[in-house]
């Protein structure tokens, strides 16, 4: 019974850990039709930003509680600057070419981002561990888990349902909502798309930054983190539907619960069963559990 | 003369939108060698009809015999080896391919050979029969050139090359001069009644302009609200005050 | 067209026969892995012109480096002339399997999907490290041919030459696949799959074809660049060696035959040199590169380099009608 509990608790934690991760990208993709390849390079700058500033911060004696906002200002700087730089230097120049091209540029994109980030950072992991020992820790079923993690879920939750509210419930969100639907119309009707557009990777960006600084005192930072994340973030969408918020959350839960089955029960297929899973899925319903994107076969 | 098996037949042929009948108990036939021009105002259910003989949609209820075997529920690739093949309103062409190019592949794919990977697709015998079908369009001139060089006209002409290349039994048409300048519609039409007649191809095409179903069909089908409506030569059917109000809207 | 290829073919040809005439020791190295990979590259080239991307083709590259290396150590097998045809067997096997439900997908998925599918082969070469060696690899001893152990200093002569020869019958194969009915029909999948159905060809035979032999194109060059490089490891099968395929197929040009030959030789080059001076940088190196190219030459190089016979064929023209 304890086990159960732990697997659980674990994979909550995991899944929150993977929907931050994923829930931009389903977003990119959504408005823009493109798989952006580099979102694990935003993703783990932010994580170094955000461990850098907390870092710094500590270093020059300031208060302990400000890591967190240090997380968070790294968050920022990174997706605001990576969004637009990103998109209108770079991924404007290949919409409406073939889709081929544009995944290789978002590659090409990812690959310079994790040489930057060793560039500027070093190859030594590092680990800004305060924010998370900060808030104690809590035994349950005989593991000791510390409030940060249940942090990282009550944000994920909180981050999911501002996403939902932003796309539902304000007038930025319906405009977004008809870009997608129909380009050409939302033109017609005066809707600067190209902003639009901007505006969309940006915030993806920013949701990958900010999911990166917000488990970074839960991981040391090293290099070739931004392309171990790349396949579970597809993984995690292409299951739960790509552009769709909700199926980010169910891909995330999924995958997440599957993986601490996987590493209590079955420790040899921890690394194959996210890419398991979404053979399985895929090959059952193509287009994702919440898919309503047609994927193109005859 | 004998009663000819009919190329094309439909049993009670119905498909429903929710609570629209596209396609409301269609039964008929179209026999060997007819020139048959489907007319309907848009909504009327003929583009259904196309869909649903084609194999693009399958139907609720109903059955289609094509040449006495039951393709309903097929798919397009399997109805078109049946014998039925179609052109489209806009033309499906291998843009980055030359024109000779698109009509060698289905030379090719009539032939059975589009996995062959040894075997050039530049042999004697295709680009012979290739260069005749061109020839047969008027597209001679064309051969080697890049399909962005068509006239929109050369591009109909070439949509409708491709499936007569593949020697069916039944070719559709759908909306062969939509598209086409005043001044091309009536040689283009032209050159395709001509090849058409000469193979004695059985033909059936949708067609808005009622001039050309005038000109050149011999029997003419009237689609209105999922159903024939009309059934009979053009003189006949296309003076009736009740046919012109559901194409045209006016009597 | 095809009678200047030749010429230029034919003088490419002979260089690489004398090469070992003229290059030193470490260069004929590098032109043996390039040739291998060339292989690969290739296969990745089918597809993208076909309009899809495969971001997997590692798997069968660390299909055929593992045939030999199993080969190597499990099975006391050391002769190339078995451990080619079976690595070619294997990577064809494999995307025979793989091809039934990959034929079924396009754009992101399927390069995802591949993605996926080498990823758990890496997984796997990683985890069961008690038959793959895991992290530490395989050593993979140089194989006979016919039996015939090559001489200590002739080693890299003799598989350059063999390796050569592969690369040649490779060349004179996808050059007839090309022009075959097969080879225009990849062409028109990225253009009309729509026309392709409604001439009743099936397009998914034409993805399944072309995946069975981009996987034993994938094999054979895993094998042959096993031999040459003699180590393998898991890496083989991570993506970021299919990326490097994928690269060089952009590099090098993915139009045609030649383009992903002069890829992989210059990638060589880039590597090394790219080693030798800025060796934290190598991702960031290839990065840039394909930016450039997807942003400014999308051919590739051999796109610049009929770009510059072009200008010079209307050159010499010009003389001889003035």
């Amino acid at each position: 019974m304890a086990t159960l509990i732990i697997i659980i608790v674990d994979g909550f934690v995991f899944a929150a850990i993977l929907f931050l991760l994923s829930v931009g990208l389903t977003l990119i993709f959504g408005v823009l039709r493109i798989l952006n390849i580099a979102h694990g390079g935003v993703y783990a700058l932010g994580a170094y930003m955000g461990t850098f500033l907390a870092l710094k911060s500590l270093d020059l004696g300031w208060h302990p509680y400000l890591t967190y906002l240090m997380l968070l200002a790294g968050a920022l700087i990174t997706g605001l600057l990576a969004g637009p730089l990103i998109e209108r230097l770079f991924l404007r120049r290949v919409y409406g070419q073939a889709e081929a091209i544009q995944l290789l540029l978002t590659f090409a994109i990812l690959l310079i981002l994790d040489d930057l980030i060793k560039l500027i950072w070093g190859t030594t992991p590092m680990l800004v561990s305060k924010p998370s020992t900060l808030l104690g820790q809590v035994s349950i079923g005989g593991i000791s888990y510390t409030w940060y993690h249940f942090l990282l879920i009550a944000v994920s939750v909180v981050f999911g349902g501002a996403l939902v509210w932003l796309v539902r419930g304000t007038r930025f969100g319906k405009i977004m909502v008809a870009v997608i639907s129909d380009r050409e119309v939302s033109q017609a009707v005066g809707i600067n798309v190209n902003r639009i557009y901007t505006v969309s990777f940006t915030l993806g960006a920013l949701c990958a930054a900010l999911g990166g600084a917000a488990i970074a005192p839960t991981i040391a930072v090293a290099p070739g983190f931004a392309v171990e994340v790349v396949v579970q973030s597809f993984a995690v969408i292409a299951i739960g539907g790509m552009g769709s918020l909700e199926g980010a959350a169910l891909g995330a839960l999924f995958i997440g619960l599957a993986r601490a089955l996987a590493i209590h029960l079955w420790p040899e297929f921890e690394l194959v069963v996210i890419y398991l899973i979404m053979l399985i899925v895929l090959m059952v319903k193509p287009e994702g559990l919440f898919g309503a994107v047609e994927v193109r076969r005859i | 003369m004998p009663e000819a098996q009919p190329i094309l037949h439909t049993v009670e042929l119905s498909k429903s939108f929710g609570m629209v009948k596209a396609a409301d108990r269609i039964t008929l036939q179209i026999t060997q060698g007819e020139f048959v021009g489907i007319v309907g105002a848009n909504g009327s259910g003929k583009t259904t009809f196309l869909n649903l003989i084609t194999g693009y949609l399958t139907p609720d209820h109903g059955r289609i015999l094509l040449l006495g075997q039951d393709s309903t529920g097929l798919p397009p690739r399997l109805v078109t080896r049946l014998g039925l093949a179609r052109s489209f309103q806009i033309p499906q062409l291998y843009t980055a391919l030359s024109v000779l190019d698109n009509v060698l592949l289905a030379l090719a794919a009539q032939a059975r050979q589009s996995t062959g990977f040894w075997k050039p697709l530049y042999r004697r015998q295709w680009l012979q029969e290739g260069m005749d079908i061109l020839a047969r369009f008027g597209l001679t001139a064309y051969a080697s050139r890049a399909v962005a060089e068509l006239p929109e006209g050369g591009r109909k002409l070439l949509d409708v090359g491709l499936s007569f290349a593949l020697q069916p039994r039944v070719l559709l048409m759908d909306e062969p001069t939509s598209g086409v300048s005043i001044e091309e519609k009536f040689q283009v039409m032209d050159t395709l009644v001509g090849v058409l007649h000469q193979s004695q191809m059985t033909t059936i095409f949708v067609e808005h302009d009622m001039d050309v179903v005038q000109r050149y069909s011999q029997r003419v089908l009237v689609f209105d609200n999922g159903a024939v409506v009309a059934d009979g030569t053009p003189d006949t059917v296309l003076v009736q005050p009740q046919v012109r109000r559901a194409v045209l809207g006016r009597e | 067209m095809t009678q200047r290829v030749s010429l230029a073919g034919l003088i490419a040809a002979g260089l690489f026969v004398i090469a070992p005439l003229i290059v030193p020791g470490w260069v004929l190295f590098l032109l043996t892995v390039a040739l291998a990979k060339f292989m690969v590259v290739l296969a990745v080239a089918l597809f993208l012109r076909g309009g899809l991307v495969t971001f997997g083709h590692a798997l069968f590259y660390a299909v055929g480096a593992y045939t030999a290396g199993f080969g190597s150590k499990w099975f006391g097998v050391h002769e190339a002339l078995l451990l080619v045809p079976v690595g070619v067997l294997l990577g064809a096997l494999v995307a025979a399997l793989m091809g039934l439900f990959m034929a079924r997908y396009r754009g992101v998925f399927f390069s995802m999907l591949n993605l996926a599918l080498s990823m758990i082969l890496y997984a796997i070469l990683l985890k069961f490290y008690w038959i793959t060696g895991g992290t530490d690899g395989i050593s993979v001893r140089t194989p006979t041919l016919l039996g015939f152990v090559p001489p200590r200093d002739a080693i890299r002569l003799v598989y350059y030459y063999f390796t050569l020869v592969l690369a040649g019958a490779v060349t004179y194969a996808v050059q007839r696949f090309l022009a075959s009915p097969l080879g225009f029909f990849l062409k028109a999948l990225a253009d009309n799959e729509i026309r392709i159905e409604y001439s009743g060809a099936s397009v998914q035979r034409v993805i399944y074809a072309t995946y069975v032999l981009s996987g034993a194109l994938g094999g054979l060059g895993g094998v042959l660049a096993a031999f040459t490089v003699g180590h393998i490891v898991p890496e083989y099968a991570f993506w970021l060696q299919s990326g490097e395929f994928v690269f060089i197929a952009l590099l090098g040009g993915y139009g045609s035959v030649p383009g992903p030959l002069i890829g992989a030789i210059a990638f060589e080059f880039i590597r090394t040199y790219a080693n030798k001076y800025a060796p934290y940088a190598w991702q960031m190196t290839l990065g840039m590169i394909m930016l450039l190219i997807i942003l400014l030459q999308p051919g590739g190089l051999w796109a610049m380099y009929e770009g510059v016979a072009a200008r010079l064929r209307r050159r010499a023209e010009g003389v001889s009608h003035a």
